[in-house]
C-alpha cells in the first residue's frame, strides 16, 4: 500500500513510471538487494534515492536500465511493462556514476552515438549534436578525445550523451560524487536548471542527503532494500518517520521518552535517559505509556546563559566543545545527566559571541522544534 | 659526482649495455661475416682486415637477387606467416574473450592452460604432431576406423601441416596480449552501448574490437615475426618442397657452410621485417597523437 508521501504533490496526475513490488536477490547474499519496492514518478519529475550504500538503491537503478532483472514485481513506463525490454530497446537512458565515456571516441561521437545508433540522418545528427553540446556548454571541446577532459567536463559529456536521445526516463547514478566539492556545488544548479529545460524525468542515486535535498522535488528514503519514507525534502527532514531517516538526513538528537500525558496536539513526555519532562507538539494522540523518541535537529536547539521566557523545554549543562565552521559553529554540550547533546549556531554576531569551553549553558527549543518518533 | 648520481648512471646503463652486448655486437659479427668470402678452414670465411686493407665484398647481397630461390623463400615466409598470423587472431580472440569473460576464479586456471605447453619443449611438441599427422598416424587411422576414408589423406610434408605447426606453437603469444587488452576494458562501457540502443553484436564491434586493436596488433607482431625466421617448423612438418627464408639460412650455414650469404640472408631478413615494423609502429604513434 502506498503512503500518503508516494503520490506526487505536483499536477500531473498520469502515472509516468510505475514500480509494483519489485524485489531482487543476488545469488549466495544473505538478503534481498531490493526487497519490495513501490513507487509512483510523475512524468518531469527530479526525484532521488537516497540511502547508505548497500541499501539497494543502485540495484534499483540497474533494474530500470535494464541491466538487472527483478526476481519479482513489475516495472512499467506509461503503461508498458518492462519486463522483457533489454537495456538497448528501453526509452530509458543512464548516466553512468563513472561516465563510462567511449575512450576512443570525440566528445561529439559520444554525445551523437545513440542517435547512429537510432539510424537518424547525419545532417539531424550534426545540429542535435551542436545543439546538445551548447546546453552544456561544451561546444569548444567536440573534437577532444574524453583523455583530455577534466571531470567536470566528462561529466558533462556523460549528461549530454544521455539526454540527447530524448529518453522518457533519465537514470543519474552517483551524478556528484566524482567531481571536488566546489564543482559540485555548482553542478547542482546547474543539472536542476537542465532538467527543468528539457523537462525528463530525471531518477538520482545518492548517498549524499545534501544532495538529494538540495536537487530533488522528491526523495525516497531507502534502507535495507525497503524505502523507509517518501516525500518532499522538507517534509523528509523535519519530519522523519523513523530513526533511520532522521539520523540518515543530518545531524539529529534523539531523547528515549514515555508519552505521560497527551491532549490534542500535544504531548507531555517523560524522559529518565535525561531526567526531564519534556513537551513537543504531535498530530496525534498516543495512549499513556507509549515508547518514543523526541527528536531535536541541532538547528532547532537554542543556547543561552539563562533560560529564555519563550522556551518550552530547557536543559542545562556545560559548552564541551565548539566546531567554527564559518557561516555557524557547531556546539557540543554535556546536560547536567551526562548525555552530550548537538546545536548549530548560526554566526551572525561575528566573533563577539564565541563560547568557552567548560562554560555553563541552557540549552532550550520551543514545542514545535521536535519531532516525535514513534519507532 | 655523488654515489646517487653514480647508481642511477648504472640503472640506466644496464639496458643499453644488454642491447650492446647480445644485440649490436652479434649483429655487428654477423653484418662482418656477410661482407667476407667463403674459405675452407676455420672459421669458414676471410677475414674483414687484411695485409693493412678492409677487405669487404657485396658480393653475397648480389648472390641474393641472382638466384631466385632466396625470393621466393622470403615471399613464402610471409605468406605462411601472415595467413597464420591470421589464424593465430581467429582463434586466439575468441579464446582470449572467454577467457575474460569466465567466472573470476576461473580465469587464471584458463590462462594457465594456455600457457601450460610451454612447460614442454617446442621441438617436442612439433615432433609430436609429425605423429599426429603422418600417413599411418593416429589422425588417419581413426578416420580410416571411422570408415570416413579409405586411403589415408597426405597431411604432412604440406603447407597445411606448416599453417597447423605455427598456429599451434604461436597460440599463446597472440592470446596473452589479447588478454591483457580485453581485460582491462571497462564492463560499464559495454553497459553505456547498450543503454544507448547496442544490440550485443554491435556493441562488440563499436565498442569491444575497437578498444582491443593494441592488443591484436601488439599480439599479430609477436607471432607473425619469429613466424617469419621459422625453421624447425618447415623443416619437420613441411618437406623438402616447402621453402622457408628460415630454413634456407639453416640449409646455408650448416649444409652449405657457407657463413657469408647465410648472414647476407640474415641480414636481409632482419631490414626487410624491421622496416614494415618501423612503419606500422609510425602510423600508430602518429594517430593516438
Amino acid at each position: 500500500m502506498p503512503g500518503p508521501g508516494s503520490r506526487p504533490a505536483s499536477e500531473g496526475p498520469i502515472p509516468h513510471l510505475v514500480l509494483a513490488n519489485v524485489a531482487k536477490r543476488f545469488p549466495q547474499a544473505a538478503s534481498p538487494a531490493v526487497d519490495g519496492v513501490s513507487l509512483e514518478l510523475a512524468r518531469g519529475e527530479f526525484f532521488a534515492l537516497l540511502g547508505p550504500s548497500g541499501c539497494g538503491k543502485t540495484t534499483l537503478l540497474r533494474m530500470l536500465a535494464g541491466f538487472e532483472m527483478p526476481d519479482a514485481g513489475s516495472i512499467r513506463i506509461d503503461g508498458q511493462d518492462m519486463g522483457a525490454v533489454p537495456p538497448y530497446a528501453r526509452p530509458v537512458n543512464m548516466m553512468f556514476q563513472s561516465y563510462a565515456l567511449f575512450p576512443h571516441m570525440s566528445v561529439a561521437d559520444n554525445v551523437g552515438f545513440g542517435l547512429r545508433q537510432a539510424k537518424r540522418p547525419k545532417d539531424e545528427i550534426a545540429a542535435r549534436v551542436a545543439a546538445m553540446l551548447d546546453l552544456v556548454k561544451l561546444g569548444a571541446l567536440a573534437r577532444r578525445k574524453p583523455g583530455q577532459l577534466s571531470g567536470g567536463e566528462k561529466q558533462r559529456v556523460a549528461l549530454a550523451r544521455a539526454l540527447i536521445n530524448e529518453p522518457k526516463l533519465l537514470l543519474l547514478d552517483e551524478p556528484l560524487t566524482a567531481l571536488d566539492r566546489k564543482l559540485r556545488e555548482e553542478t547542482r544548479f546547474e543539472l536542476v536548471r537542465i532538467q527543468r529545460r528539457v523537462g525528463i524525468t530525471f531518477l538520482m542515486v545518492t548517498h549524499d542527503q545534501e544532495e538529494a535535498m538540495s536537487m530533488a522535488s522528491r526523495i525516497a528514503v531507502m534502507e535495507k532494500g525497503r524505502i523507509a519514507q517518501i516525500g518532499a525534502p522538507a517534509e523528509v527532514y523535519e519530519r522523519p518517520a523513523n530513526r533511520f531517516v532522521a539520523g540518515f538526513l543530518g545531524a539529529i538528537n534523539l531523547f528515549e521518552a514515555r508519552v505521560v500525558a497527551a491532549t490534542n496536539d500535544l504531548l507531555t513526555l517523560d524522559s529518565v535517559e535525561i531526567g526531564a519532562r519534556l513537551t513537543v507538539t504531535h498530530d496525534r494522540v498516543l495512549p499513556l505509556g507509549t515508547e518514543v523518541a523526541l527528536a531535536l535537529r541541532p538547528e532547532k536547539l537554542s543556547l543561552a546563559r539563562m533560560p529564555d521566557s519563550r522556551w518550552n523545554n530547557s536543559l542545562a549543562g556545560t559548552v564541551r566543545g565548539v566546531a567554527y565552521r564559518g557561516e555557524a559553529s557547531d556546539v557540543e554540550i554535556e546536560l547536567t545527566c551526562g548525555k552530550i547533546v548537538r546545536a548549530t549556531m548560526a554566526n551572525i554576531g561575528g566573533a563577539r559571541d564565541t563560547l568557552d569551553i567548560g562554560q555553563p549553558i541552557f540549552a532550550g527549543w520551543s514545542g514545535e522544534a521536535g519531532v516525535v518518533l514513534e519507532q | 659526482m655523488t654515489a646517487d648520481r653514480w647508481r642511477h648512471a648504472l640503472v640506466i646503463a644496464m639496458p643499453y649495455a644488454w642491447l650492446l652486448l647480445f644485440f649490436a655486437a652479434p649483429f655487428a659479427i654477423v653484418l662482418k661475416i656477410s661482407l667476407a668470402d667463403q674459405a675452407i678452414g676455420i672459421p669458414p670465411y676471410t677475414p674483414l682486415m687484411a695485409e693493412g686493407k678492409i677487405q669487404a665484398t657485396i658480393a653475397n647481397y648480389q648472390f641474393l637477387f641472382s638466384d631466385s630461390l632466396y625470393a621466393r623463400a622470403y615471399l613464402n615466409a610471409l605468406w605462411y606467416a601472415a595467413w597464420a598470423t591470421f589464424g593465430c587472431l581467429l582463434i586466439g580472440y575468441p579464446l582470449a574473450y572467454g577467457i575474460v569473460r569466465a567466472p573470476l576464479p576461473w580465469r587464471s586456471t584458463l590462462l594457465l592452460f594456455v600457457i601450460l605447453p610451454f612447460w614442454t619443449s617446442y621441438l617436442i611438441r612439433v615432433y609430436a604432431w609429425i605423429g599426429l599427422l603422418k600417413g599411418n598416424g593416429l589422425i588417419n587411422n581413426l578416420l580410416i576406423g571411422a570408415g570416413l576414408i579409405h586411403e589415408p589423406l597426405a597431411l604432412i610434408n604440406d603447407a597445411f601441416a606448416i599453417y597447423v605447426g605455427l598456429i599451434y606453437t604461436y597460440l599463446p603469444y597472440m592470446v596473452l596480449p589479447l588478454y591483457a587488452a580485453l581485460e582491462k576494458l571497462d564492463p560499464a562501457l559495454l553497459e553505456a552501448a547498450s543503454d544507448l540502443g547496442c544490440r550485443p553484436s554491435t556493441a562488440f564491434r563499436r565498442v569491444t574490437l575497437p578498444l582491443s586493436m593494441p592488443g591484436v596488433i601488439a599480439g599479430c607482431l609477436l607471432v607473425f615475426i619469429p613466424m617469419c625466421g621459422e625453421f624447425v617448423i618447415p623443416d619437420l612438418l613441411g618437406g623438402p618442397n616447402q621453402l622457408m627464408i628460415g630454413k634456407v639460412l639453416w640449409d646455408e650455414f650448416f649444409t652449405n657452410r657457407d657463413w657469408p650469404v647465410a648472414s647476407a640472408v640474415a641480414v636481409a631478413m632482419l631490414v626487410l621485417l624491421v622496416l614494415p615494423m618501423a612503419a606500422v609502429r609510425r602510423q600508430l604513434t602518429g594517430e593516438s597523437v
